[in-house]
């Protein structure tokens, strides 16, 4: 086989959505047996680039040369004929029947009858690789995600492709099942298959790949060979600067002479699964909650807001005590909810942003009870302008904004309601660097200008580079308080594990585990 | 060309498109038909769908909603026997008798409101139990036998019946209530919410939206919408019968969807909907005027439909793509 001639080429790619340009004469070549990795902040263009090789959308401009054809990927059909094979990130598999025929699905299929012991030969290729128990047999809907990422790649590997693009496929893996990967795309390596693996996980890149090519704005910035590199390099081309500092300064005060926003005590939820929670936030001041998922975090959140029935202890908000019957009265008062499920739970997609950000203060932009579209409008604007949110402007629908961008819509429908107090549930997830950035600014500047902030964070990084003060919670209770200097990631993890944490190292030991 | 960017305006959004059809087939029609563009046909045509249009309204707002209501017919008919029976059985003044069976309709509008927000149901099911229900009910009340109200007051009558400056005031009534609630839809707060909840029902519940009580709310119009429509149909027809308007519902859904409404919740408009029962309403009487028999007219307005509902399919994924 000869390794010099590409198996995949994109020359000159360029692709517009509306009123932004995705991509840019984009310029790559994927050779056989190598592993390229494409890095790029959310909304660079990754997933347009990528699709438009999958067969999902058409390119503009430029061409597609496959074995030195150019060819006309009109469908992922006809991407998968020209053995291009794709593993998406977001799960695409017929959740209601087997396993085997998930993976048999969409095989160019000659004799249409299948010889008996085909299915057997498949799995053995495909499934086979990865040291796995999943039953070929079982539906898929039966399957953890993590197994469903598994048939999704025994799926790209079962149709003979000559090239595979990863989609971020770690992002639902277990550490033994992304081992299991690599040793897979190794395997493939070896056979002589291109790997396009996308991904923002730096030590996985750098750990396995052999170039890195960086996305920006649409752009390719670069393409290096990842052995002559270092990870701040990509970073900073990613972002287009330096990054200086990731977080702002923390709060200088003495804290504890600071004055009460904000304090619960005893607060219990049977439906929230928590008991006995108790802690007070104070002007200035940024407090954490951390802890595993499924620890009682946000739960505790939406039952200070009334999104949760309260069976027990005290909510009390600027010196008096709150009992919320429902959101609105939270609300009323001042209290507002950043969801951690930006798509589910927090925006309208297929609205425009300015009707996403008065969603929560109709009353605010209307006269009596009717709506002054054009104050609306003037509304969002101001926070698009304030937020820096990038699009074609207050009309653009939500659905069609990056990541960043629509977390920063959905925080503005929450500030439109000036609020008093302010917790954010997973306020980063899943958006670019430079968005984040953006973000902890913003929240340092709110709780400087007087806003109450609490702050939940699964990433240890965010919770000790933003927070002031953290309380750590384990299944449903509440296992220690760490102030800034205490914090540490192994301090957060002990207490988070239900494990006790002391300055000495030594004392750690188990607490009672029911 | 100036024409042609007036036309892509008037294409960009869906009414627009449906005036040009409705144009359209006016033109055809009047050179087809020497009657078609006549006062007396207008009117009538107009009158066809009057009734419905309420029921249509009421629909709009369920599938903004995200919900459906397939009850609204036999909300027609249980109001209008009862209010009959109210009249004749009971010796009620027929007044009173309407403001009872409005409240009745309320009610009918509630009970499925309950069960879809407070039970949970999905409103399929939900309404489609109750339409079997209320249209049972109504046979219960009559017997089965429809309630002659020729004897009712003139002032009664005037609803269904009388002319103001001659038009009719069914007609009157229902392009008021379509401006105003045209508004409304497009500018209210309330109305906003409804398509909040149609749009993404959980992201209202994070917005402090109380997603059950609107729900209910919009239920209860429904109901209520579909009660006036009753009383409107037997002050027309002078007779209450069980049988009444079997068909609005699949009308109504029909109307909506053609109008743009999304059966996924969250898009629609009043001037859509009204617009699409019109064209449902000027095509039936095309084919009487141009003698197609009548077998032939729920095979063509099922086509219709169906073409209508592809075409806006198409048009959308052309659009996202």
């Amino acid at each position: 086989m000869d390794r010099s001639e590409p198996v995949l080429e994109v020359k000159n790619i360029s692709k517009r959505f509306g009123g932004t340009q995705a991509l840019k004469d984009v310029n790559l070549a994927f050779y056989p047996g190598e592993f390229h990795a494409i890095m790029g902040e959310n909304g660079a263009g990754k997933s347009t680039l990528m699709n438009i090789i999958g067969g999902v959308y058409k390119q503009d401009t430029g061409d597609i040369i496959v074995n030195g054809n150019t060819v006309n990927i009109d469908s992922p059909h006809e991407s998968q004929r020209l053995g291009i094979g794709f593993v998406h990130q977001e799960i695409a598999l017929c959740t209601h029947v087997s396993v085997i025929e998930n993976i048999i699905l969409g095989m160019e299929n000659k004799h249409h009858m299948l010889k008996k012991n085909f299915g057997k030969e498949i799995i053995k290729k495909t499934l086979g690789l990865f040291n796995t128990t999943i039953n070929p047999y079982e539906k898929v809907s039966n399957l953890t995600t993590s197994y469903q990422q598994i048939v999704e790649i025994a799926r790209a590997l079962a149709a003979d492709s000559k090239l595979i693009i990863f989609d971020e496929p770690t992002s639902s893996l277990t550490e033994t099942e992304t081992e299991a990967l690599f040793k897979v795309i190794d395997h493939l390596k070896n056979e002589g298959i291109a790997i396009v693996y996308i991904s923002h996980r730096m030590n996985e890149v750098f750990t396995y790949s052999d170039k890195v090519s960086v996305l920006r704005d649409g752009c390719i910035i670069d393409t290096l060979i990842t052995a002559d590199t270092r990870e701040e390099e990509v970073v900073t081309k990613m972002v287009g600067r330096e990054i200086s500092k990731a977080y702002p300064s923390k709060s200088e005060i003495d804290l504890s002479k600071a004055r009460e926003l904000f304090s619960v005590e005893n607060l219990t939820s049977e439906d929230g699964g928590f008991e006995n929670i108790s802690f007070t936030l104070h002007e200035q001041e940024i407090f954490g909650i951390a802890g595993l998922v499924g620890a009682g975090r946000s739960e505790v959140a939406k039952t200070i807001c009334g999104l949760l029935k309260k069976d027990g202890g005290k909510i009390i908000h600027h010196g008096e005590e709150k009992n919320f019957e429902n959101y609105q009265q939270a609300i009323d008062d001042g209290i507002v909810y950043l969801t951690e499920d930006r798509k589910i739970e927090g925006l309208f997609l297929n609205y425009s942003i300015a009707m996403n950000m008065s969603a929560m203060s109709l009353s605010n932009v209307s006269t009596r009870t009717i709506l002054n579209k054009k104050k609306e409008k003037n509304e969002s604007v101001r926070f698009i302008k304030r937020l820096a949110v990038r699009c074609s402007g207050a009309d653009q629908t939500v659905g069609s904004l990056s990541g960043g961008n629509q977390q920063k819509v959905l925080l503005s429908k929450l500030l439109a309601v000036k609020p008093r107090l302010i917790i954010l549930d997973e306020p980063t997830r899943g958006i670019d660097i430079g968005a984040k950035l953006e973000i902890h600014r913003l929240i340092r500047e709110l709780a400087n200008s007087g806003v109450g902030v609490i702050m939940i964070s699964s990433e240890l990084p965010e919770v000790i580079g933003a927070c002031d003060r953290v309380m750590v919670m384990y299944e449903g209770r509440q296992t220690g308080f760490l102030e800034s200097d205490e914090l540490s990631e192994e301090a957060i993890i002990h207490l988070a594990s239900g494990l006790k944490w002391n300055e000495q190292k030594n004392s750690v030991g188990e607490m009672s585990n029911a | 060309m100036p024409e042609n960017k007036f036309l892509n305006y008037i294409k960009s959004f869906r009414e627009g498109t449906l005036i040009l059809i409705i144009v359209a087939l006016s033109i055809v029609m009047s050179i087809l038909s020497s009657s078609f563009l006549t006062t007396g046909n207008i009117r009538a045509t107009i009158l066809s769908f009057a009734t419905d249009g309420f029921v249509v309204m009421g629909m709009t707002l369920v599938l903004i909603s995200g919900g459906i209501d397939l009850s609204v017919g036999s909300v027609i008919a249980l109001v209008g026997t009862i209010v009959g029976q109210l009249y004749l059985g009971m010796g009620l003044e027929i007044w009173a008798a309407a403001g009872i069976g409005l409240l009745i309709a309320v009610i009918l509008g509630g009970i499925n409101g309950f069960f879809v927000t407070k039970v949970g149901l999905d409103p399929l099911i939900t309404t489609l139990a109750t339409m079997a229900i209320y249209r049972g009910g109504s046979y219960v009340v009559t017997k089965g036998i429809p309630l002659s109200l020729y004897k009712v007051p003139d002032s009664f009558k005037f609803l269904g019946r009388g002319d103001i400056l001659n038009i009719p005031f069914v007609i009157i009534v229902f392009f008021t209530m379509v401006v105003v609630l045209d508004f409304l839809f497009r500018r209210s707060t309330y109305l906003r919410k409804v398509f909040y909840i149609g749009s993404n029902p959980q992201a209202a519940k994070f917005s402090g939206i109380n997603v059950d009580k609107v729900k209910i709310t919009v239920y209860l119009s429904s109901g209520l919408l579909a009660g006036i429509a009753g009383i409107f149909s037997i002050s027309r027809f002078a007779t209450a019968t069980p049988t009444l308007s079997v068909d609005a519902n699949m009308t109504a859904i029909s109307a909506c969807v053609i109008g743009g409404c999304s059966m996924s919740g969250g898009e629609g408009t009043i001037f859509g909907a009204v617009l699409g029962i019109a064209l449902l309403a000027i095509i039936n009487s095309s084919l009487i005027l141009l003698d197609v028999p009548v077998y032939y007219q729920q095979l063509i307005s099922g086509t219709i439909l169906l073409f209508a509902v592809s075409l806006d399919y198409l048009s959308n994924r052309n659009k996202t793509n």
